[in-house]
């Protein structure tokens, strides 16, 4: 167990016998239950990517399709069911696990100086739940799928396709409690086990996006619960919350499900934006610039994201003081996240800036997300909305947020702890190759569906007017080129974890304490109770208090050196 | 913020800077082309605010776009140099001015979107009073107050109706629209006609009060930017006035099954000449014996007279198993 008892003044590495475990896991320990919130943390960032790499072949497959008017490479029917597995997979099963359990769990003990999360069992039992989850979606497409959008609105989701709508069900329920259970163990742990002489101020801003997050996970996902159990119950057990011709009401349902997934938004999201200002700092050398607006902007989104649902129902069965409240309360929304996006630049502003994978795509989120972000804004103004809203202009928005935003984020998550995770450095060359690739695909994909959705083209449609043909060529090479910017990244990563060079523990010369133990860490992270001797983003300041009498700094800026050469 | 020496030159940039934003940012709010015709009274109402929307954004884009940009070549990592930036941790001041700028704005935005809302008759100014008989409840109703969340159907018409300027008065038309998958129906109370297309007179006042059939649609008129979900067991209405004759789509915009992308029709807006022609032409093949017809006709019979005109013949099937509602 990693919460056996250990004396607390450990002694020196060489002399761990002490230890119930290995120094180190072997290969076969992150394919087994493990408690350890590092082997966690990759299970999760692994699985996540596997589940990414089948949704990213669903979509080239509908971006084939949509290559011509005609639904002529796919059946209708496969088409939706691709169309909803694909959303469904990115989103439940890539960018949320992966930001959350897989970041969350690696980085949040480490960089508070804990040995582990809170409750280790139950955090290996969350992520075991996406195994089985992925099962239950797995046996959905026995049934021929789930067809009806991720979002599975009623009547639709009752009357197609019903087996393969409750095991998409199953699936979302069971990958939803592992989201609960997750967020329990984000709170109890960083409110319990912050090491005592690090002050709530020298929280790392990842840390402080996890709280928010975890807030939002907690209060959001019972309902999504409610509401697909009702939706389950309506198609297997003769109820009839949603069933019109039995007094049911549909929009009960997309009011239940935007409860939850409005805010989902943000559980994507709001890790990145941690990932963001621990990257920025560090690759900039520089402070973050207003610790306190972006940690309380984080907080200020996920409360007023929980009042923010009705802007996906504009459209729907909602009355006028409902629209025009949920108008006002999205765009204030979008303040907070000015705020940080203003803070983010200010940092890089004066600083160093090194063009490393990780801050690559850190900028190129940044580029990105400020005009997903202008989008949302005017997909918040409910009598525009009206016009765009199920067109492929929020086809465009989401995916500047989600792709431009979460997906950036996370590969420069990846490039950025890669070091820490494996102890070896990724290849740089491949790593920007990798980054041009993505940022021109993600714009030549996404770009033209704004302007397609305005001028007249619906969203989740396998056949559509040949007007709009030739846009949606353009969107479908730009596919194929985000198809292709994966395989250096797999190269990249697959070689570099068994050839890289050894990283050593702190190649960025970071001063958030995940970098002050060894790449990898040890099994219980750090060798000996972590003193905090400088604030996270200390860039600058008080360069003195670096130990100097700690062999390693020295070690770290040969290092550096060579490899920057 | 970081210290640059503030010299005259500065700000002569800063302020060249600040007059061609602002420039191409009108420029660009005005000429992006990027919205279809016009052809309703509501769809300027639309598009003026999309446009100062585009101003306001392509100005911040520039803005915040040109700084990044900026940052990435002015302060670039120079080889050699592994000391650590100047320790600027924070701003108040100008943490305030980038919180209340956008603050400002969409407050704005927000006050501006009532307005056009309002104008293009979202809060249906007196229309359930004409119809139902009683006041606006929609208006009225808070949350808590067996508020129009819980409402099942019935009073509350849900999309927009009347503005301020048509007031209680009915309609000039009034056309029943059917959704059901993969087609539209069109029904015309006053005359009878059935149609798979929506014929509408230019000028006039048109409200559709619209019904599904099976599952969730959404009709879309989209370049009269008006858009409403149509709801089993719920009632929406959509009411709009044309601006330009001629053929414009009709689409459907929520996903509503297979060919839920086929799911298209046609509104053609007529000249006042033009539709009586068609009005009667119409009234009259439907005549002989249309009252029987209209009774005795199931909806898959209505469609499957549409059904071909989509090239989708195959839908027949799903059709007939999912009008039971
Ligand atoms: C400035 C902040 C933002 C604002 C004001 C905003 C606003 C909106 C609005 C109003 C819609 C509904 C559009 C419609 O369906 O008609 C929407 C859709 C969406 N947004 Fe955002 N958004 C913002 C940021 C984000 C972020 C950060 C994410 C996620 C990372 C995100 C993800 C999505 C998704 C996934 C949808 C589509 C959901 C669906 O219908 O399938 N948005 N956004
Ligand atoms: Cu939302
Ligand atoms: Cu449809």
């Amino acid at each position: 167990m990693a919460q056996a008892q250990l004396p607390l003044q450990s002694p020196p590495p060489q002399e761990h016998t002490g230890h119930a475990h290995p120094e180190q896991w072997s290969w076969y320990h992150y394919f087994l239950y493990n408690t350890d919130h590092k082997v966690i943390g990759i299970q999760y960032l692994v699985t996540a990517f596997f589940f990414y790499l089948v949704a990213g072949v669903m979509a080239l497959f509908m971006r084939a399709e949509l290559a011509t008017p005609d639904p002529d490479l796919l059946s209708p029917d496969v088409y939706n069911t691709l169309l909803t597995n694909h959303g469904t997979l990115m989103i439940f099963f890539w960018i949320v696990p992966a930001a959350i359990g897989g970041f969350g769990n690696y980085l949040v003990p480490l960089m508070i100086g804990a040995k582990d999360m809170a409750f280790p069992n139950l955090n290996a039992i969350a992520f075991w739940l996406n195994p089985i989850s992925a099962v239950c979606l797995g046996i959905s497409f026995l049934y021929g799928g789930a067809q009806a959008g991720w979002t599975s609105y009623p009547p639709l989701s009752i009357v197609t396709s019903p087996n393969g709508q409750s095991f998409w069900i199953l699936s979302i329920a069971l990958i939803g409690t592992s989201s609960i259970l997750g967020a329990l163990n984000f709170l109890v742990t960083i409110y319990k086990l912050k090491t005592p002489d690090m002050n709530w101020d020298e929280l790392p801003l990842f840390c402080w996006a996890m709280v928010a997050t975890s807030f939002l996970a907690l209060f959001s996902t019972p309902v999504l619960a409610i509401g697909l159990i009702m939706l389950l119950f309506d198609i297997n057990f003769g109820t009839g919350f949603f069933r019109p011709e039995m007094g049911g009401d549909v929009v009960v349902y997309q009011h239940l499900f935007w409860f939850y997934s409005h805010p989902a938004v943000y559980l994507m999201i709001l890790p990145i934006f941690g990932v963001m200002s621990e990257i920025i700092s560090t690759h900039a050398r520089k402070p973050i610039f207003g610790y306190r607006a972006i940690a309380y902007s984080s907080l200020a989104i996920c409360v007023v994201g929980l009042f923010v649902w009705v802007h996906h129902m504009f459209t729907s069965g909602t009355p006028p003081w409902m629209r025009m409240f949920f108008t006002i309360s999205t765009l204030i929304v979008a303040v907070p996240t000015g705020v940080k996006i203003f803070g983010w630049v200010a940092t890089l502003w004066g600083g160093k800036i090194r063009f490393t994978s990780p801050m690559l795509f850190a900028v190129g989120l940044l580029a990105m997300f400020v005009f997903g972000g202008l989008s949302g804004v005017t997909l918040g103004a409910a009598p525009f909305d009206l016009h765009v809203h199920d067109t492929y202009y929020v086809v465009a928005h989401f995916h500047y947020v989600l792709f431009g935003g979460s997906v950036f984020g996370l590969y420069a998550g990846i490039y950025h702890w890669f070091p820490k995770m494996t102890g070896r450095m990724y290849n740089e060359t491949l790593g920007r190759i990798h980054f041009v690739l993505t940022f021109i695909g993600t714009n030549l994909t996404f770009l033209p569906m704004h302007s397609l959705g305005m001028q007249g083209m619906p969203r989740r449609v396998a056949l559509y007017d040949p007007q709009f043909e030739f846009l949606n060529k353009v969107c479908t090479y730009g596919s194929i080129l985000l198809g292709i910017s994966v395989l250096p990244f797999l190269v990249n990563m697959i070689w570099s974890w068994s050839q890289g060079a050894p990283a050593g523990r702190n190649p960025w010369r970071s001063l958030t304490l995940e970098w002050q133990t060894s790449s990898p860490p040890a099994i219980e992270n750090f060798d000996e109770e972590p003193i905090v001797w400088a604030g996270p983003y200390d860039y600058g300041i008080d360069t003195q208090s670096f130990e100097p009498d700690d062999p390693t700094v020295a070690e770290i800026l040969a290092e550096v050196g060579q490899e920057m050469k | 913020m970081a210290n640059e020496k503030e010299t005259i030159p500065g700000t002569l940039i800063t302020l060249v800077i600040g007059i061609t934003v602002t420039a191409v940012s009108i420029w660009y709010g005005q000429n992006n082309n990027l919205l279809p015709e016009q052809v309703s009274q509501q769809a300027p109402l639309v598009d003026d605010l999309f446009n100062i929307m585009v101003v306001i954004g392509t100005a911040l884009f520039l803005v915040v776009e040109g700084a990044i940009v900026f940052t990435l070549i002015k302060f670039r990592h120079r080889p050699g140099d592994e000391t650590d930036s100047q320790p600027v941790t924070g701003n108040f001041s100008l943490e305030i001015f980038w919180t209340a700028i956008p603050a400002f704005i969409v407050i704005g935005l927000g006050i501006y979107s009532v307005q056009v809302y309002n104008q293009m008759g979202g809060f249906d100014t007196g229309g359930n009073m004409a119809h139902h008989g009683h006041a606006p409840v929609q208006v009225a109703s808070l949350p808590g107050s067996n508020g129009p969340l819980l409402a099942q159907g019935g009073d509350i018409t849900y999309g927009l109706g009347a503005n301020a300027e048509m007031g209680v008065r009915p309609a000039d038309l009034t056309v029943d629209v059917a959704g059901m998958q993969y087609a539209w129906i069109f029904t015309y109370p006053d005359s009878g006609i059935i149609s798979g297309e929506l014929h509408v007179p230019i000028g006039q006042d048109v409200k559709l009060n619209l019904e599904a059939k099976d599952v969730l649609h959404a009709f879309w008129l989209p370049q009269f930017r008006i858009k409403q979900d149509v709801i089993p067991g719920q009632q929406t209405q959509l009411r709009f006035v044309a601006t330009k004759t001629g053929t414009y789509p009709i689409v459907c915009a929520e996903l509503c099954g297979s060919y839920h992308g086929g799911m298209r029709s046609q509104i053609i807006v007529h000249s006042p000449e033009d539709y009586q022609a068609w009005l009667e032409a119409n009234t009259v093949a439907q005549a002989p014996g249309s009252e029987q017809t209209l009774a005795t006709l199931t909806d898959s019979d209505r469609l499957a007279a549409f059904t071909h005109e989509f090239g989708m013949d195959h839908v027949g099937p799903t059709i007939a198993a999912h009008t039971h509602l």
